[in-house]
């Protein structure tokens, strides 16, 4: 996807937040990215690292935190895990489930010093 | 790069002139040339030390004086609140815009250009155009009398809605027009970036392969409208259509899809109908504003004239 545009987006939030909070170093950075979001993990990492050279999140640990994808089934009128967007309903094997979980991307919090 | 737009740098150009920002915008720089920050890590005894706003909260010295930090933003955030604003501006003008999305070579730019001419010289419109490089789609655009405006991304694969933004301050465009905007070829970061479009309109043509729809299933989630272009091609190709159908509304149930051929004309008034349909209804909500406000405003005038 674009996930280098998604790593200066997370700059951004993590130097304004620096801004506002008087922080020196930020240390670890937990992302939530929903399995549905199409964000692909290693690819954002490999961003992160590269966006994050030189700033005061240089030396920081970044979490993954995977929000599992939900959807609602019409057939079964009931709430169901998802693993992709096109999948059927694991239950009772129909489409369409609609989405209600799992296209977040959000960063969490820091720990900074 | 820019982290205003998370394009690159004096890469993203609107009509061929480098995108610079006004004061006031965030700038980090990848070689950073110009982005400096301290790397003193030592002691700051101009700060207090929080010992007791630790992650555990510890009173003891010696442990981690690291702190937690809550921040629960949306990454997209910056762009969604562009788009928030370019949709109010919208909203308020009674402009009705689509942001129309597919992969290179789906026909989007030859179906603009037969749309503009079936909506006539009467229909106020304008395209914004989004390429990488060039401005081949825009002079297209204009060589059928309808103002056009090419961004060009650079390295960007998408649109943003900050950029959107600056092409509408340019245009400057007259209320209850129709705006176009043809996205970036691309089938998968476009779906991410909302510009304050009123729909995403999704163009697959037949030649692409029935199976787009599940091989780039966030666009077609992300889209309201399907046009399925170049159907005039069917009788030689091997297409099925219901199966495509099928596999769309496997993705995305809700969503509207009419048969184009932008050659043959066959489905275009379809498509012009869903276009003034919305233009209607843009314009019917600013018409609603605008006779609220005068309402209020008569009401305001008349407690003046009695007190």
């Amino acid at each position: 996807m674009h996930e280098m545009s998604l790593a200066e987006n997370i700059l951004q939030i993590v130097e304004g937040a620096a801004l506002d909070q008087g922080l020196q170093r930020v240390t670890e950075v937990r992302l939530e990215i929903g399995t549905l979001s199409g964000v692909e993990p290693e690819a954002l990492r490999l961003c992160l690292e590269i966006v994050f050279k030189g700033s005061l999140a240089e030396e920081a640990r970044v979490e993954l935190i995977e929000i599992v994808g939900k959807g609602w089934c019409l057939s079964c009128q009931t709430e169901v895990t998802l693993h992709a967007l096109y999948d059927p309903c694991p239950q009772c094997g129909k489409y369409p489930v609609q989405v209600t979980g799992g296209s977040e991307m959000r960063v969490k919090d820091l720990l900074a010093e | 790069m820019c982290t205003v737009c998370g394009c690159g740098q004096g890469e993203t150009k609107i009509e061929g002139q480098t995108h610079v920002h006004g004061s006031g915008h965030a700038h980090t720089h990848a070689d950073g040339t110009t982005h400096s920050h301290s790397h003193n890590h030592e002691h700051h005894h101009d700060r207090p030390h929080h010992y007791g706003l630790g992650p555990a909260h510890a009173h003891a010295p010696g442990l981690s004086q690291a702190r937690m930090v809550r921040i629960e933003q949306d990454i997209l955030g910056q762009n969604n609140r562009h788009a928030a604003a370019n949709r109010q501006r919208f909203r308020e003008h009674g402009q009705f815009a689509v942001n129309l999305v597919s992969s290179p070579g789906s026909g989007k730019t030859t179906l603009l250009v037969e749309t503009i001419r079936r909506l006539g010289d009467t229909t106020p419109l304008a395209v914004i155009e989004g390429d990488q490089q060039t401005q081949f789609d825009a002079d297209r655009i204009r060589a059928t009398g309808a103002i056009a405006l090419q961004i060009n991304t650079g390295k960007g694969c998408h649109l943003d809605a900050h950029m959107v933004g600056h092409a509408l301050d340019t245009l400057d465009l007259a209320d209850d027009s129709l705006v176009l905007i043809e996205n970036v070829g691309n089938l998968v970061c476009p779906a991410a970036f909302d510009l304050g479009e009123a729909h995403k309109v999704v163009i697959l043509s037949v030649t692409e392969g029935e199976d787009k729809p599940l091989k780039y299933p966030d666009m077609f989630h992300a889209a309201d409208l399907m046009l399925l272009n170049k159907i005039d091609l069917l009788p030689h190709l091997r297409f099925d259509v219901a199966r495509c159908m099928e596999y769309a509304h496997r993705v995305n149930p809700n969503l509207v899809v009419i048969q184009v051929s932008a050659t043959s004309g066959e489905g275009l008034d379809a498509w012009i109908a869903w276009l003034r349909h919305g233009m209607e209804h843009a314009q019917a909500i600013r018409l609603e504003t605008v006779a609220a406000l005068k309402q209020r405003v008569a009401e305001l005038e008349a407690q003046l004239r009695t007190t």
